[in-house]
C-alpha cells in the first residue's frame, strides 16, 4: 500500500504530446518505473514510453462471452428438455437451432457488459478522491489540453531533489508537489 | 478522391485543396478551442429560449404516449385498429421502424470505428444517444401489444410460483433477447464513452451542482495513460461486439416476420434487406437530428459539410441495397410460380391499399435514388434535411406495406378483411416522436454532445512528431 500521507509524487506539466513522451522515456531511461502520464485523449506513444502494453481487457470480455453463451445454452436446454417440455408441432425439445439466437445475444450482453465494468475494475475506478485532483494546475488542464508525467514517491528512486532535477531537464512548464 | 462533380468554390477554407473534400474539422482549432466549444453548450449560465420553447413543444407532444397508454391501461388493446386477420398493425409497425432508426447509430459508433473512419467522432454521440432512445420508443410497443403490459416481465425467464417458463423455439422470444441486450449494450457503450468527457465537465464546470454530478458519472476519471488503453481496448471490444449485435437485432426483427409461413414475409432475403432498410432510416434520423444541432449550436466547424456528404453516400449505398431488396420481392414472387406470392404480389401493388406501396416507392427510391448522385445536393444541408424526413416516411410505409398487405388478405378470402389504425393508434405514434425529442433535447442540454476526448485525437496538434522532434532537441542538450 502506497503511503497515505506525505508526498505523492512530482508532478511535471507539458504542453505537447511529443514533449510528455520524450520526458517519460528519459524517466523511464534514468531507472523510475512507479510513474504515470496524464493526457486529455489517449496517446500510445506514451504507453509505449511507459513501457505498458498488455491488458487484460480482452482476456475478460472473452471469458464473460463464454460465460454468457454457456448461461444461456445451458438456460434454454434446460428449461426446453427438462424444466418446461411443450411438444410444438412435433418439434423435438432440443431444437438447437432455435436455441442459437438467445444464447448469442446473452454471449454479447456478458461479454459486453464484462469489457465495460472490467475495463473499470482495471482501472481501479470509480475512484472519487485522487491526490493528483489536488493540483490546480491538474484539474484545469489535464482533461483539457495539458500533458502531465507524475513520478511517484513510492518509486525506489524517488528523491525531492534529484527526481525535480531530473525533470527540469524536459523543460516542463511547471513542476509541482503533489500532497495526498 | 474527388468526385465527378464540380467542386464548389475552391477558395472556401473548409475544403482541403489535396483531396477537394470538406474538412472533419475545421482549420485552426485547438484541443481548448474544441472542449470550450462542446462543453459551453452543457455549462453555460443562460439555456437558450428556444431550447426551452422546444422541450415545452415535445413534452407536449410527448404527453400523447402518457394518454394514449393510461387508456390503453384501462380499456385494452381493443382500442386499437388491429383485428383479425389485422392483428399486427401499428404496434409492430412502430416498433421495427423505431428500433430501425435506432441502428444508424451503433452503426456510426461501431462499424465506422472498426473501419477506422475518424469522421464519424463528431457525430458518433448523438447518433449513440438516438439509438437508446430510440430503442426506448421502440420497446413500449410490442410490451403494450402483449395485451397486459404489467405483467411484460413474464417473458424473461425467472423461477416463478406458476412453474411455466419461456418458449425458446418463438422468434418473439428471441425478440425480447435481442431488443433487450441491444438496449443494455448501447446504453453501457455510450456511457463508456462518456466518461472522459464528464471528466472534462466535471474540472470545467463552475457551480457545485454540476461539479457534482459530473465529478459522480465521470467516477474518478484523471486522463491516466494505463487507464486510456484499457479504455481504448474496451471501446474496440465493445465496438466488436456491437457490430453483430446490430445486424443481429434486426435479422431477429425480420424473424418474427420471415420465419411465418405467410406469403410475402417468408423470404430468405429478409435478414440483410432489413438491416439495410434500418441503417437507411437510421442515417436519415440522424441527419434529421444533425442539421439542425449544427446550426442551432454553431457546430459547422465540428459537424461539417464532410459528415453529411458522407451520411448521404451511405443513404445512398443503403437505399440501393433496399432498391435490390424491392426488385428481388417483386421477382420472386413471380419466379417462385407460388399462386399466393403473385396474389400478394399484385394485392400489395394494385389491391386497396395499393397506394402504400407506391408512396413507399417514391419515397425510399424515386426521390432520394435520383438525387444523391449529385455532389451539390449531397453537401447541401437543406435538401438533406427535407430528405431526411422524406426517407423516414418511406422507411415507416415499407413496414406498413409488410405488415398490413399481407395480413389482411390472406390464404383464405373468406377470412379476408382490412386494417385502419385509430386515433388512439396515431396518438401514441406521434407521442412516441414527442418522447424522442423530449429525451433528446434533455441530452442536448445536459450531456456532452459531441466527444471531446475524440475530437482531440483529430486535431494536427495530436500528431507527435514536431513536438517529439523538439523535445528530443531538449532532452539531447540536458544529457
Amino acid at each position: 500500500m502506497p503511503p497515505r500521507e506525505g508526498v505523492y509524487g512530482l508532478l511535471a506539466e507539458f504542453n505537447t504530446p511529443g514533449e510528455l513522451v520524450q520526458a517519460t522515456k528519459l524517466a523511464y531511461g534514468a531507472g523510475y518505473r512507479r510513474m504515470e502520464s496524464y493526457t486529455p485523449y489517449p496517446v500510445e506513444e506514451a504507453a509505449e514510453a511507459l513501457h505498458f502494453h498488455k491488458t487484460r481487457v480482452p482476456l475478460i470480455c472473452l471469458l464473460g462471452g463464454l460465460m454468457g453463451l454457456t448461461t444461456g445454452a445451458l438456460l434454454e436446454i434446460w428449461i426446453n428438455v427438462w424444466g418446461y417440455p411443450l411438444n410444438l408441432r412435433a418439434m423435438p425439445l432440443f431444437s438447437w437451432p432455435a436455441f442459437v439466437v438467445p444464447a448469442y445475444e446473452w454471449t454479447i450482453l456478458f461479454a459486453g457488459l464484462s469489457t465495460c465494468f472490467g475495463m473499470l475494475a482495471l482501472n481501479g475506478l470509480p475512484q472519487l478522491y485522487h491526490p493528483l485532483f489536488n493540483a490546480p494546475n491538474f484539474a484545469d488542464g489535464a482533461s483539457t489540453d495539458k500533458f502531465f508525467l507524475c513520478l511517484e514517491a513510492n518509486d525506489p528512486r524517488f528523491d525531492r531533489i534529484e527526481t525535480r532535477k531530473l525533470l527540469e531537464r524536459c523543460s516542463p512548464v511547471s513542476i509541482v508537489e503533489v500532497q495526498h | 478522391m474527388a468526385t465527378q462533380g464540380p467542386i464548389p468554390e475552391i477558395d472556401d477554407p473548409m475544403i482541403d485543396p489535396r483531396t477537394g473534400e470538406y474538412a472533419v474539422i475545421a482549420p485552426g482549432h485547438t484541443f481548448k478551442s474544441v472542449t470550450q466549444k462542446v462543453a459551453g453548450i452543457v455549462l453555460t449560465d443562460n439555456t437558450p429560449l428556444s431550447w426551452l420553447g422546444g422541450l415545452f413543444l415535445s413534452a407536449t407532444v410527448a404527453m400523447g404516449v402518457v394518454v394514449a397508454v393510461t387508456w390503453l391501461v384501462l380499456k385494452g388493446v381493443g382500442i386499437w385498429g388491429i383485428t383479425i386477420p389485422g392483428a399486427w398493425g401499428f404496434a409492430i409497425i412502430n416498433f421495427v421502424w423505431w428500433i430501425g432508426i435506432g441502428h444508424a447509430g451503433t452503426l456510426i459508433s461501431a462499424i465506422l470505428l472498426l473501419f477506422k473512419q475518424t469522421w464519424r467522432n463528431s457525430i458518433n454521440r448523438f447518433a449513440e444517444a438516438m439509438t437508446i432512445f430510440a430503442v426506448c420508443c421502440a420497446a413500449m410497443f410490442p410490451l403494450l401489444h402483449v395485451g397486459r403490459p404489467w405483467l411484460g416481465y413474464w417473458l424473461l425467464p425467472y423461477p416463478n410460483s406458476m412453474n411455466v417458463w419461456p418458449q425458446f423455439r418463438s422468434p418473439l422470444a428471441w425478440d425480447v433477447f435481442a431488443v433487450s441486450t441491444y438496449a443494455t449494450i448501447s446504453i453501457v457503450f455510450w456511457y463508456m464513452g462518456m466518461i472522459p468527457d464528464f471528466g472534462t465537465l466535471r474540472d470545467r464546470a463552475k457551480s457545485p451542482l454540476a461539479k457534482y454530478v459530473y465529478g459522480m458519472l465521470a467516477v474518478g476519471w484523471r486522463g491516466s495513460t494505463r487507464h486510456w488503453i484499457r479504455y481504448e481496448s474496451a471501446s474496440l471490444l465493445l465496438a466488436g461486439l456491437s457490430t453483430p449485435l446490430v445486424l443481429s437485432v434486426h435479422t431477429t426483427i425480420s424473424f418474427d416476420f420471415a420465419v411465418a409461413a405467410m406469403a410475402g414475409w417468408h423470404t430468405t432475403i429478409f435478414p440483410p434487406y432489413f438491416v439495410a432498410g434500418a441503417v437507411y432510416s437510421g442515417f436519415a434520423m440522424v441527419l434529421t437530428l444533425a442539421i439542425p444541432i449544427r446550426k442551432f449550436y454553431h457546430l459547422e466547424d465540428l459537424v461539417t459539410l464532410r459528415h453529411l456528404d458522407n451520411m448521404a453516400k451511405v443513404m445512398l449505398a443503403t437505399g440501393s441495397i433496399v432498391g435490390y431488396g424491392y426488385g428481388m420481392e417483386v421477382f420472386m414472387s413471380w419466379y417462385s410460380a407460388s399462386h399466393w406470392e403473385y396474389f400478394m404480389m399484385w394485392n400489395r401493388m394494385f389491391g386497396p391499399m395499393g397506394w402504400a406501396y407506391w408512396v413507399l416507392i417514391l419515397t425510399n427510391l424515386a426521390i432520394p435514388l435520383t438525387t444523391l448522385w449529385s455532389r451539390k445536393l449531397r453537401v447541401n444541408a437543406a435538401y438533406l434535411f427535407f430528405l431526411s424526413f422524406v426517407v423516414n416516411i418511406g422507411m415507416w410505409f415499407e413496414r406498413f406495406v409488410i405488415v398490413v398487405t399481407s395480413l389482411y388478405r390472406d390464404y383464405l378470402p373468406s377470412s379476408w378483411g382490412t386494417y385502419r389504425a385509430t386515433k388512439w393508434d396515431y396518438m401514441l405514434f406521434i407521442g412516441t416522436w414527442g418522447l424522442f425529442s423530449t429525451l433528446f433535447l434533455l441530452f442536448a442540454r445536459f450531456a456532452p454532445m459531441i466527444p471531446m476526448s475524440e475530437l482531440r485525437t483529430m486535431l494536427p496538434q495530436a500528431k507527435i512528431g514536431k513536438g517529439g522532434e523538439d523535445a528530443k532537441a531538449v532532452v539531447q542538450e540536458a544529457i
